[in-house]
């Protein structure tokens, strides 16, 4: 299957060119941090950890959009997120990639990592952290590898891949509840000690991830002829929405507590993270911008979210997704970790800022993920369209037989806008509508028109299985006997499968 | 299907996943169960009498920090920020922000506090270790073995008391005179004060003691007619940060 990530158009190579140049600089960079030891880095002896282990704790999050994605497809048999399955555990995949790198490029000695299992404390959680994140990565690429060589082999699944299917879901759960007990279980750190640091991860991490996925979906539909459905984007788009707004939730409860309790333990960290410090005639508040930046983005994607308008136009869900990612890294990353340290434990105040060559390493280890999910996701594609053809060579077919042929060949089937279901005689029509109420470009109309199937498909009430030829027949049916509003028809009528 | 290649693989990975971990149980089975109570005869600890430190002069005072340094081939970096010390002095207002406030005499209020590791009876920094590298004995010195060591920078996020350093760079350089009798560190690892153990294992004082002209005194926790177990119940002592419930046995008079 890996021959599909050798084939590609001008915007595949350069895209990988891009990546292979971040991460040449990332790899220099890693070279003269590792021959003058970590001094090189912006850490210190009271901020010991940064950058690194920021992105670290994000990623793991990040991770998270794997099951998101699985847990409906599989257990649910949710037929709508069977084309994403793949995807979205490629890209866990290579988000726990980058967690493990992130962790070796924190190192002081990367060349004794086997201690970890060779000399390992059970009551470490560090030593679980390192299990869960390790068995993850191969339940994700195992459970993607061999699904996609089910389907392009149209076979069903072996049983030991359902089973390795059910133990991956609640093993997604275990890396971030595991990762946040990392901090969460620190006494000395007031910071970090309160229960509330997993559910938060959690919630953080059903946010960012599927966010990630949507825009890497979203790319993905922009630049191959790969059918994933909007309604896949759709419903993940909404799964982004309320963990969004739960995230918001939890770090309203937890400043509530600090400052309404105000104990002096945790005072001192959330004052210095939110308004800075003053000690000595110097003003100590280098997070201050950072984290309010966060926080009203954050603020401004839940409400882009929660509209249900603004959430199906795929332009500002996209815009939407791009500001959840950005605000969740800066406030799951460095802005969970650094904070924790300042002010140090002996009351003093050092603060931190990342080096050019931690900003580099870093850098690198997003190029390196970056390209594993991008060869990784082209081996899912290839094998899902079978045979594709490249979008640019598709277009210039299409420009070339427009040329030739005054009459396009679409004008005779229907089209359905896939944003509204509303069904259009032909594509121009579809198109207009698209541009009209969702604010689609002609030129990308087909992000959101489809061809309707060509077959009336049958709609079956659920509550007292009549049939119905159409929709509208069930949704009205299902208004007057059994009292379903038409808004929320789709409670009642669905598609009946063949 | 499964195909012969695929089954010998998968089963190949399987026993070398079941030997490793078989190795492992006893060790595994070994951390969980505590060793008796009656083989911790000896508990080491210091008493640090604040009111004679800070009687001496200021030379003396320094003379107690670089004896530690000298001994065991502590650098002096350059930058502040790959700053590595075993025992250093703070103010007492960082040191006990608890006992702190403002109606505080004005003799307390610019007291040098030395601040070294309180080997505490449970060290939070021992048990977030991944490697073991960092365990307490059974006499209650922390310790640790440099070599197991993967600088993985837990124990410092660990330590409510900041009382760990890591080797952020190759420190052999930046040692002043290197003594030959003791070790010196990688580059890449954490290191911290160990209460002398070589010294205590050849009947001496840790060196901080040794030079302190009497305002540090140490001895064993646990027997009765030792001089820290007297002035201990004597005299009333403070400890950094008792609430976290580490039990440091570091004690300081005022």
């Amino acid at each position: 299957m890996i021959e599909y990530a050798l084939r590609g158009g001008r915007y595949y190579w350069t895209w990988v060119a891009i990546l292979a140049v971040i991460i040449a600089m990332g790899a220099a960079s890693y070279y003269y941090q590792y021959q003058n030891g970590l001094t090189v880095t912006g850490m210190s002896k009271e901020v010991s950890w940064g950058l690194y282990i920021g992105n670290f704790t994000f990623l793991v999050g990040v991770a998270a959009s794997a099951v998101i994605v699985v847990l409906p497809a599989y257990l649910y048999d949710y037929k709508r997120f069977k084309n994403v399955t793949a995807i979205g555990e490629f890209l866990g995949a290579s988000a726990v990639i980058m967690c493990i790198l992130f962790i070796m490029v924190d190192l002081g000695r990367p060349d004794r990592v086997l201690n970890l299992v060779l000399n390992p404390r059970p009551n470490s959680v560090m030593f679980y952290d390192f299990i869960v994140l390790s068995v993850y990565f191969l339940l994700n690429i195992v459970i993607a590898w061999s699904v996609l060589a089910a389907r392009e082999k149209s076979k069903g699944y072996a049983t030991w891949l359902k089973i390795l299917i059910y133990i991956a879901i609640p093993w997604a759960i275990s890396i971030h509840t595991v990762t946040a007990f990392l901090y969460g279980g620190l006494v000395g750190r007031a910071f970090w000690n309160t229960a509330l640091m997993a559910p938060r991860f959690l919630a953080g991490a059903f946010a960012s991830g599927p966010s990630l996925l949507i825009l890497s979906l979203l790319v993905i539909r922009r630049f191959t002829n790969f059918d994933i459905g909007y309604d896949a984007i759709k419903k993940i788009s909404e799964i982004v929405a309320f963990a969004m707004i739960t995230n918001l939730f939890m770090i309203g409860a937890e400043l509530f507590t600090v400052f309404y309790a105000a104990n002096p333990h945790h005072l001192e960290y959330f004052t210095y993270l939110l308004f800075g410090v003053q000690e000595g005639g110097h003003v100590y508040a280098r997070f201050v911008p950072w984290i309010w930046t966060s926080l009203i983005l954050g603020i401004v994607a839940a409400i882009m979210l929660v509209i249900p308008k603004v959430r199906n136009t795929p332009k500002y869900l996209a815009i939407a997704c791009g500001i959840v990612f950005i605000s969740i890294w800066m406030e799951k990353g460095i802005g969970l970790i650094v904070p924790g340290y300042i002010p140090s434990q002996v009351g003093t105040i050092v603060e931190y800022w990342p080096s050019l060559p931690e900003a580099l390493i870093s850098l690198g280890v997003w190029g390196i993920g970056f390209l594993i999910f991008t060869v990784l996701a082209k081996v899912a594609i290839g094998v899902q369209t079978e045979g594709i053809v490249e979008e640019e060579e598709i277009e210039e077919e299409l420009e070339e037989e427009l040329e030739e042929e005054e009459v396009p060949v679409e004008e005779e089937k229907e089209y359905r806008c896939e944003l509204c279901d509303a069904v259009f005689k032909n594509i121009d029509e579809c198109c207009e509508h698209a541009e009209k109420e969702h604010k689609i470009a002609k030129a990308s109309c087909d992000m959101a028109c489809v061809e309707a199937e060509p077959a009336a498909k049958q709609y079956k009430c659920e509550l007292c299985d009549a049939v119905f030829d159409n929709v509208d027949d069930c949704c009205e049916h299902a208004e007057k006997e059994h009292k379903i509003a038409k808004a929320s028809c789709d409670m009642a009528c669905v598609e009946v499968e063949e | 299907m499964i195909t012969r290649r695929r089954f010998l693989i998968m089963a190949g990975s399987a026993l070398s996943a079941v030997a490793l971990s078989a190795s492992q149980a006893e060790r595994v089975l070994a951390a969980f169960s505590k060793p008796a109570i009656d083989q911790q005869r000896v508990k080491w600890g210091m008493v640090i009498d604040l009111r004679k430190f800070n009687d001496l002069p200021e030379k003396k005072r320094k003379r107690v920090y670089e004896a530690c340094k000298e001994i065991h081939n502590i650098p002096v970096f350059p930058d502040p920020k790959d700053r590595v010390e075993w025992i250093w002095g703070a103010d007492f207002e960082h040191v006990f922000p608890e006992q702190f406030h403002e109606f505080l005499e004005e003799q307390f209020k610019w007291l040098e506090v030395p601040i070294l590791c309180n080997h505490c009876e449970n060290p939070p920094c021992a048990k977030v270790c991944p490697t073991n590298a960092t365990w307490k004995r059974d006499d209650g010195i922390v310790t640790m073995d440099y070599h197991r060591c993967i600088g993985c920078r837990y124990c410092m996020a660990a330590c409510p008391y900041g009382m760990r350093s890591f080797n952020w760079r190759d420190p052999r350089p930046f040692i002043k005179k290197i003594n030959t009798t003791y070790h010196t560190r990688t580059k890449g690892v954490v290191e911290k004060c160990t209460f002398c153990v070589e010294r205590l294992e050849k009947g001496m004082q840790p060196a901080c003691v040794e030079v302190s002209e009497e305002s540090f005194i140490f001895g064993d926790l646990n027997a009765l007619e030792s001089e820290v177990s007297k002035i201990l119940r004597e005299h009333f002592f403070i400890r950094r940060k008792p609430e976290l419930g580490t039990e440091p046995k570091v004690y300081y008079l005022l």
